[in-house]
């Protein structure tokens, strides 16, 4: 049996006369991966403050190694590692001093400032000015203060936004080698399906301040709604909705103005080529066809009737 | 030319310009605040008021016919449309040189043998404005005097000596508030300050240490300025160090409070830029920086008394030109730890780390 880190109960929390968190109950484990999931205004920045404690909840209880936020603050500080979206640092301190004066927070000396430059591959950059960083650069050094004093839980808050591709994958692989090597757990708020999945031991789906799903990735998938993806946009109206005509068509989603539509399916391979010959034999004219297994966001579409992000 | 899009970009700065609540306020309502409480200082209500020292014999009625030995008031300069009351007093050398030092008057006549001295700094030009105007009352006169003018050369009484030590008041708020509070400002915006509260990182801690850097750098400022006006003017301090210290320590409290105030829920240094101004720059106008206060109208003078940098600047100069010690400085010391003390509590408890 693992032993249980963050263990939240009936949280809920209102802003004026917005509720941001409705009832929420999560364990995490040690050496977990938690994903978090969910457009914005779902609540998530608002739940991963409250873990971090610097706020309260209406109702409901946090505990992190058993421990609340009112009676053992500084201890709690010492077991969670924390880095927020697009952090910026003290523009004319280096990248070493940086780390000096966070390290001077915990008490900690110059050779796990050397460990954690080394961990967040910022050797070479070391005497750089902060502002003079890149983007990716900036997040790992962010991710180095949050591993400084080798926290048992780490809290990410979008991470990689606003990233390339490039730059993401370096975090990732700092990420993945710790989940390798450290007994660490993560809690990780992102954008990024890919992300989830490439991180991710359990994915949380949040929506208006609850959780509508959870689980692995591949158990969202075929747990919540099994099927694969036909998407499609035609040069002419369709007259018929395909779900009444076509074997196999679960659901239907059709944009009439955009004349584009969006085909839940038991099987691309059996379906499609029932789909094709609809078309021939109505004499209407494919403009794009798109076939795929289902996404998160897909998924999340198919919950609540909306995107999970736009972008 | 391109007048559309000439016009097109007029319109778009006037937008830009109308939508920053901030520019606004330091283009319109600034200035004219300004206007009005300098205007109460030297013009207009209803009349400027000087007051002139007398020495030397007791012959004025000479020049002047309503003079009497005990004091007297007179009004000059009404023909020539900007009339002033000055207010003669027969002064002994020791008050007179403390009202110099004080900035109380800027001009005092020595009378001997039926000849009229005029004592003032050409460098102060409130001091020439009113040699000027009792000049051309006095050549108006029947039985004009022949009058010589003398430069004040005394240290400790000449503009520089007035002037040095508000600036070392002035160097001590500018520091502190603009110091502390930008950099706190700063650090909001980036979320750095939320970043640090989630270290055990005391919050007493970050806040001491501004206190303790504002004090070194001040006082580095400071040894910077008086080492110049020293090498330059011959300055010299006839006060004691210790309340020195003393009154630069109780003025860093409290303008280091009243910066952390400012601080304490400011979202974006736009915002501050006006916030801070609005503090810093009536106190630089009224608390006797680069000219006396006792120009102004009675009611006002007890207010501005007690503002933080009048009585930091009013110490620092008795230190300097009075030869003041730590009993002279105990009393503003006092009143601004205390308000140190408050602006750091208000400070602290409405502080927002994120």
């Amino acid at each position: 049996m693992k032993k249980i880190l963050v263990e939240i109960n009936g949280v809920e929390k209102s802003f004026k006369d917005i509720k941001a968190v409705k009832g929420i109950d999560l364990v995490i484990q040690e050496g977990e991966f938690l994903g978090l999931l969910g457009p914005n205004g779902a609540g998530k920045t608002t739940l991963i403050e409250i873990i971090e404690g610097i706020q309260q909840p209406d109702k409901g209880e946090i505990r992190i190694l058993g421990k609340g936020w009112k009676q053992q603050a500084e201890e709690l500080h010492r077991t969670i590692g924390l880095a927020l979206q697009e952090t910026k640092f003290m523009d004319k301190l280096s990248v070493k001093e940086t780390l000096q004066m966070f390290a001077s927070f915990y008490e900690l000396d110059n050779a796990r400032i050397e460990e954690v430059l080394d961990l967040v591959n910022l050797q070479a950059k070391k005497k750089s000015y902060t502002v003079n960083l890149s983007g990716g650069q900036r997040q790992r050094l962010a991710l180095g203060v949050a591993l400084l004093h080798k926290p048992k839980i780490l809290l990410l808050d979008e991470p990689t936004t606003g990233l390339d591709p490039a730059a993401r994958r370096e975090v990732w692989n700092i990420l993945e080698k710790l989940k390798r090597e450290e007994n660490i757990s993560m809690i990780l708020t992102t954008h990024y399906m890919e992300e989830a999945e490439f991180l991710c031991d359990r994915i949380v789906i949040m929506d208006q301040g609850k959780f509508i799903a959870q689980g692995t990735l591949q158990e969202l998938i075929t747990g919540y709604s099994e099927g694969e993806i036909i998407e499609f946009s035609l040069e002419q109206p369709m007259l018929q909705d395909p779900q009444q005509v076509i074997k196999g068509v679960r659901s239907v989603h059709w944009d009439a103005p955009l004349r584009r539509g969006k085909m839940t399916v038991e099987s691309i391979s059996k379906t499609l080529p029932l789909f094709i010959q609809y078309l021939t034999e109505h004499n209407l004219t494919l403009a794009e066809l798109e076939c795929r297994k289902m996404t998160l966001d897909d998924l999340f579409i198919s919950m609540t009737g909306r995107k999970l992000y736009e972008n | 030319m391109k007048i559309k899009q000439i016009a097109h970009l007029v319109l778009v700065n006037f937008r830009n310009f109308f939508r920053e609540p901030g520019a606004l306020f330091w283009s319109f309502a600034f200035p004219v605040a300004m206007a009005w409480v300098l205007g109460i200082a030297f013009s207009g209500s209803p009349e400027k008021k000087y007051k002139v020292f007398l020495s030397g014999d007791s012959t004025f009625q000479k020049i002047f016919p309503s003079a009497s030995a005990t004091g007297f008031t007179q009004k000059i300069g009404t023909g020539s449309g900007t009339s002033a009351q000055v207010e003669f007093l027969p002064a002994s050398e020791k008050t007179l040189t403390d009202a110099l030092k004080k900035g109380i008057c800027v001009l005092y006549i020595d009378l001997k043998n039926g000849q009229p001295v005029f004592h003032y700094d050409p460098g102060n030009s409130e001091a020439v404005t009113l040699y000027l105007m009792l000049e051309r009352e006095l050549s108006i006169h029947a039985n004009r005097p022949v009058y010589v003018t003398e430069k004040i050369t005394m240290k400790g009484t000449r503009y520089i000596d007035f002037l040095i030590p508000g600036l070392l008041a002035m160097g001590v708020m500018n520091s502190c508030v603009w110091g502390i509070s930008w950099y706190l400002i700063e650090l909001r915006m980036k979320k750095l300050l939320r970043r640090m509260v989630a270290t055990p990182m005391r919050k007493s801690s970050f806040i001491i240490s501004h206190f303790v850097t504002r004090l070194l750098l001040t006082s580095f400022e400071s040894c910077i300025l008086v080492l110049f006006s020293w090498l330059f003017f011959g300055i010299q301090m006839t006060g004691s160090f210790a309340a020195l210290v003393l009154i630069y320590l109780s003025g860093i409290l409290a303008f280091g409070g009243i910066g952390l105030v400012l601080a304490s829920r400011t979202q974006s240094t736009h915002v501050a830029n006006g916030l801070i101004n609005a503090v810093v720059l009536p106190m630089t106008i009224v608390s006797g920086i680069f000219f006396s206060y006792q120009s102004f109208p009675e009611w006002m003078i007890a207010i501005i008394k007690v503002l933080p940098l009048t009585l930091l600047s009013d110490s620092v100069r008795a230190i300097f030109n009075e030869g003041a010690g730590l009993p002279e400085v105990l009393l503003p010391c006092g009143v601004l730890t205390g308000l140190g003390v408050v602006f750091y509590l208000i400070g602290l408890k409405i502080f927002k780390w994120y």
